[in-house]
């Protein structure tokens, strides 16, 4: 199989590459934070990116690395992250990648039905650039090409996503103080392992995928047992599919799958996420030169609404059967594209909260840009992002690339 | 003398004809000379592979720079075009890659591969006018235009740096950011050598020239050329290398799965 890919003329070598950037995010609401909350820079760090990339003559054999190496001001703290390290054997009809990857399925635009892969909300919510949205999955994935169909098998150990923690975010906790908690984490026993699958092909100009995947939630289910908090992470069954393509002078986006949560199917236990239908609608067009508008419609039905609502412990806020959120983005690039005005926007009809990300890059060179923008939470206290109204920060990022 | 004048005016006509004959013989239609030319220019072979450098050169000297492989596949008799194009540099977009269906008739289709989120992400088309990453060439620049999007008129044969060339006005026939546009086109290579955007206060407003043109197998290319706007005094130099027509490429690396994987055998 190997022998059928074409000889190249020219080997492509080994490429280093690199960054040293800083980013800090600033607290703008007076709150008082409670003790061990970094209350007034939930993030302040300089970070250095080493990338190392090669691949043979043939282009049948590759690797990649990317490693970061951290001073966290915020956290005083100093640590070496492997961002992704993973080699690569092609063939004309399959191919696999060893390692640790990041892997982005599905067609919503910051937000996420299909690709249950890692992400980092910290990032997210600290207005970090958006390669940081996204961690890696310690993973072999194969990809297969039997004609115009493009199949993708992810074998994967669990990582859990980065979700915001009482160090850094000032969170409203419902759960008892003063308990001892721990998390448990899935290990990488064979019957944990995850396995996800995608199928997708072009019909004419439009691209239609299916998924599948047996997982795990990425965020920790907690539970009181025994005189202490444990977080868990339960299993997660999804199956949906996508569908994008032209309309009119813009782009169409389609994308609907279901949450099957194994552990609690009778949607009785507080603590695991009911099993729910997910969907959205999306399309994006241009206005006016190096203008784009992008909207979203997303949705998320809970399927056993009536236990979910007998079983939630008194102090929960109560959510809708029906969620639903809009999104809003705009983009201007300005002066030869080296101005990017951004503006990205959560709002949450069922939950009357909000979310929105104003940005502003200028690129001085081509190696280095500055990022000014904020993260404006606010609304309803009891909804999901009205609840992290206490953590509206301003943010700045300096980038070098070398 | 009512009949005698009739007789003037027939052997007036016939003399008009006559000598009108000749010139409509030898010079082709505008809109014939336009065809040829975006033929010449977009068309070029069945397939093209050429490593482009891109100099975005500011009003104060400063150069940004662009290092890309295009790839491009014309499909048939139908207009139909694939494009594809890989960013070699600056570093911080290295491996980003554009992909592009290309139709004279609707729409094209756009795709974009941004390496760091392994994201693959279709983008609104409707922007033939706006820049191509930043520099003074549209995305119309850079895949062609159709030939119905303007009307054409001859003006006269000129030389121009010594070749012989057709001066074409066209005139956009939706409005545009530009209102006329004057073409000196190569009478025997039909490659564009010079144009000259006007805007709506008929200001000359952009300046494209083929600085170098060079026969590459069967046929001419400007493997040199910029373009310069007038009014910001920003201009782009772009120069082609390794410029190779009718290499094989196949239909199948202008899909998703090599917009994740840049195909080895081309981009290199």
């Amino acid at each position: 199989m190997l022998a059928s890919v074409p000889p190249a003329t020219a080997a492509e070598g080994i490429a280093w590459n690199g960054f040293v950037q800083s980013h800090v995010a600033a607290r703008t609401s007076g709150v008082n934070c409670p003790d061990g909350t970094e209350c007034d820079f939930p993030s302040a760090e300089l970070r250095s990116q080493l990338e190392t990339e090669g691949k043979n003559a043939a282009g049948n054999t590759g690797f990649l690395g990317r490693f970061d190496l951290l001073r966290d001001f915020a956290l005083d703290d100093t640590r070496l992250e492997t961002r992704e390290l993973y080699g690569d054997l092609r063939s004309e009809k399959l191919a696999a990648r060893l390692g640790r990857q990041v892997i982005t399925w599905g067609v919503g635009d910051l937000l996420f039905i299909n690709d249950t892969f890692p992400r980092d909300q910290v990032a997210l919510f600290t207005g970090q650039p958006q390669q940081y949205l996204k961690r890696g999955s310690d993973a072999l994935k194969l990809n297969a090409y039997p004609g115009p169909a493009n199949l993708e098998w992810v074998i994967a150990g669990f990582r859990p996503d980065n979700t915001p923690t009482s160090r850094r975010f000032v969170l409203a906790d419902p759960l008892p103080a003063g308990l001892p908690r721990r998390t448990e984490e899935p290990g990488n026993n064979p019957n944990e392992l995850e396995i996800s699958g995608r199928v997708s092909g072009y019909l004419d100009n439009w691209e239609l995928s299916g998924y599948a995947s047996r997982t795990h939630y990425r965020s920790a289910a907690l539970g009181v047992t025994a005189g202490e908090i444990v977080g868990t992470y339960p299993r997660l069954n999804t199956l949906g599919s996508s569908l994008t393509g032209p309309a009119g002078k813009g782009v169409l986006s389609l994308e609907a799958g279901y949450y099957d949560s194994p552990q609690d199917r009778a949607g009785r236990d507080p603590s695991i996420e009911n099993s729910q239908f997910k969907g959205l609608i999306g399309y994006s067009r241009q206005l006016w030169e190096d203008a784009t508008l992008g909207l979203q419609l997303y949705g998320e039905w809970m399927r056993d609404y009536s236990a979910y609502r007998e079983t939630l412990p008194a102090g929960f806020p109560a959510k809708d059967r029906l969620r639903k959120v809009t999104t809003f983005r705009f983009t201007q690039l300005f002066a030869h594209q080296t101005v990017t005005f951004n503006v990205f926007a959560f709002v949450g009809l069922s939950e009357r909260d909000h979310y929105v990300i104003p940005s502003l890059r200028y690129a001085f060179s081509d190696n280095l840009w500055a990022e000014i923008g904020a993260n404006i939470f606010g609304g309803n206290r009891n909804g999901m992002l009205g609840s992290l109204q206490d953590n509206r920060n301003v943010y700045l990022t300096v980038r070098l690339a070398f | 003398m009512k009949s005698f004048r009739r007789i003037a005016l027939f052997l007036l006509a016939v003399v008009a004809v006559l000598c009108a004959a000749p010139a409509r013989a030898a010079d082709p239609s505008a809109e014939e000379i336009v065809k040829r030319s975006l033929e010449s220019f977009y068309y070029a072979g069945n397939d093209m592979r050429v490593r482009v450098s891109m100099k975005l050169i500011n009003v104060q000297g400063k150069v940004r720079e662009r290092e890309m492989t295009l790839l491009r596949l014309n499909l048939g008799k139908s207009g139909d075009q694939r494009y594809y194009i890989y960013f070699h540099a600056p570093a911080d977009v290295k491996g980003t890659s554009f992909l592009v269906w290309k139709y004279p008739s609707k729409e094209d289709d756009r795709w974009i591969y941004v390496p760091a989120l392994k994201l693959v992400k279709r983008i609104a088309a409707d922007d033939k006018r706006s820049s191509f990453v930043g520099s003074d060439f549209t995305y119309e620049d850079v895949s062609g235009r159709d030939l119905e999007d303007e009307t054409h008129a001859l003006v006269r044969k000129e030389d121009l740096a010594g070749r012989p060339a057709y001066l074409v006005e066209s005139k956009p026939r939706a409005p545009s950011d530009y209102s006329r546009r004057l073409s000196w086109i190569d009478r025997e290579r039909w490659l564009p050598l010079k144009e000259e955007y006007f805007d709506a206060r008929n200001e000359p407003l952009r300046t494209f020239s083929a600085d170098k043109v060079e026969q590459i197998g069967k046929q001419w290319t400007v493997t040199v050329r910029g373009m310069k706007n007038l009014q910001s005094g920003h201009r782009t130099e772009v120069v082609f290398r390794e410029t190779e027509f009718d290499v094989g490429i196949k239909q199948d690396i202008f899909t998703e799965r090599y917009l994740r994987d840049a195909p080895a055998r081309w981009v290199r």
